[in-house]
């Protein structure tokens, strides 16, 4: 991951952690923070923190509030409901799923479960 | 000319319909899935080939007695706008035909390629921002989620293997290693090119019977070949209860009713199920019949004709159209 992936997630990391939303500046403050041990050895700048959040608007994590100055910045969804939308996908409830990746193991429908228990009993009475 | 036309045509019909048939019946791939992965790709290819070289040959018979010479008398023609003696509305349908089906097969499998890549960064980057690295490794992610799920997502530079937590707690140690060399041999092993490839074979073509057949046997090959790596890491026994236990869970996992369900969602949910025609035949348990009841590779003779008979495969067209 490149050095923009490492600060996306650690912004992400902050608002998700978060009920309420973040400026640019109180986000910069939150990453340097003693508490955030992934922190960054130096302070970045406020320009930083701006272009990494855009970049997140643009993918769709982040929403900006534009009523009050400056921005306020939160997470669009929470992380958990990031990682069930992604595993929905992964789990092939989505069209189209197979061109990006291969599962360990496919959708096994009950009749396979069975074939699938009786060839391990044999195998299991075979080593007995 | 119109011989080898024709023998293209018979080639390309025998590779479309019988031989990917008898294929997909027999029992010698689980054997050597390798073997059988090589056989696979040449019949597609040569199929192919065949096919359009044959609606070629055939166009191109009123322009000249060999491919090079009538191609070059075609667009002598194309350029001047005249058409040579003796052509007729068959042999221009057979031109167009050799040059839509040449086209929609290299754009589709363009776009699925390009498609593919889109998802699998997008995908990357959810990855990134919702895992976490296994013991350090960068290219080995854990991801929250109780279903037990493992899977590789390749891509030049950001390969990754992720599991999930429902998937570690499932599985002792030595299933999680078998489960990690098995993805690792998917990446190593570039299977997300072939399975493309087979993909966007079945895209272009959804009317071709053998179309889903072939992606099908290619998709279980390609987990053989992944689980045969994984063998030299642990034994037999313990892929095929990983295997089975992951089985088992997504079995479980997929029957569960939708949380909000009514008996109308339910009875829609496993109507789509069962209309859902991609994946109709079991992949797995043939993984764990093998490892149950492991069966030697095919001998070396036999290994040497099935190269032998790829090889000729893709030789046999090319030579057929270059030299006619």
């Amino acid at each position: 991951m490149g050095n923009l992936g490492v600060l996306e997630r650690m912004m992400m990391d902050v608002l998700w952690n978060s009920s309420s939303p973040f400026t640019a500046n109180e986000l910069k403050d939150a990453l340097i923070h003693p508490d955030n041990s992934a922190a960054p050895a130096k302070r970045l700048a406020t320009t930083t923190i701006l272009t990494v959040l855009s970049r997140l608007e643009t993918k769709g994590f982040v929403t900006r509030d534009r009523g009050i100055r400056p921005h306020a910045y939160s997470a669009v969804m929470t992380r958990a409901d990031h990682t069930a939308g992604l595993m929905h996908e992964v789990l092939g409830q989505v069209p189209d799923r197979q061109a990006t990746l291969a599962r360990f193991i496919g959708d096994v429908t009950p009749q396979e479960a069975e074939t699938l228990r009786q060839l391990l009993g044999v195998a299991t009475s075979d080593s007995a | 000319m119109i011989t080898a036309a024709a023998a293209l045509g018979l080639l390309a019909v025998l590779l479309a319909w019988p031989v990917p048939v008898v294929l997909a019946r027999s029992h010698w791939p689980a054997r050597s899935p390798g073997i059988a992965l090589v056989l696979w790709q040449a019949i597609a290819l040569s199929g192919g080939v065949s096919m359009i070289g044959s609606f070629l040959l055939y166009g191109l018979f009123p322009f000249g007695n060999d491919l090079g010479h009538s191609l070059m008398a075609l667009g002598d023609d194309l350029r001047a706008g005249t058409l040579p003696a003796g052509i007729s509305f068959t042999h221009v349908l057979a031109l167009g035909a050799a040059v839509l089906l040449g086209t929609h097969l290299l754009l589709n499998l363009l776009a699925t390629f390009v498609r593919a890549e889109r998802q699998r960064r997008r995908h990357h980057t959810l990855i990134i921002l919702l895992s976490d690295p296994l013991h350090g490794q960068p290219g080995m992610r854990v991801i929250d989620h109780p279903a037990p799920v493992a899977y590789c997502l390749p891509g030049a530079g950001h390969s990754a293997t992720v599991l999930s937590n429902g998937l570690l707690r499932l599985l002792d140690a030595d299933q999680v290693r078998a489960v990690i060399a098995h993805e690792q041999a998917h990446l190593v092993q570039r299977h997300h090119l072939v399975l493309l490839a087979f993909k966007s074979w079945h895209s272009a073509l959804p009317w071709f019977p053998i179309a889903n057949r072939a992606e099908n046997a290619v998709a279980l090959l390609v987990e053989m070949l992944a689980d045969d790596h994984a063998r030299r890491v642990v034994d037999d026994h313990t892929l095929a209860h990983a295997i089975a236990l992951v089985g088992f869970a997504v079995a479980g996992f997929t029957a569960q009713p939708p949380p909000v369900a009514d008996a109308r969602a339910t009875a829609a949910a496993s109507a789509s199920v069962a209309a859902a025609p991609e994946h109709p035949v079991n992949q797995v348990s043939p993984r764990v019949a093998r490892l149950v009841h492991p069966i030697a590779p095919l001998r070396r003779a036999a290994t040497a004709g099935a190269l032998t008979v790829s090889v000729a495969l893709l030789a046999g067209p090319a030579y057929i159209l270059l030299g006619s």
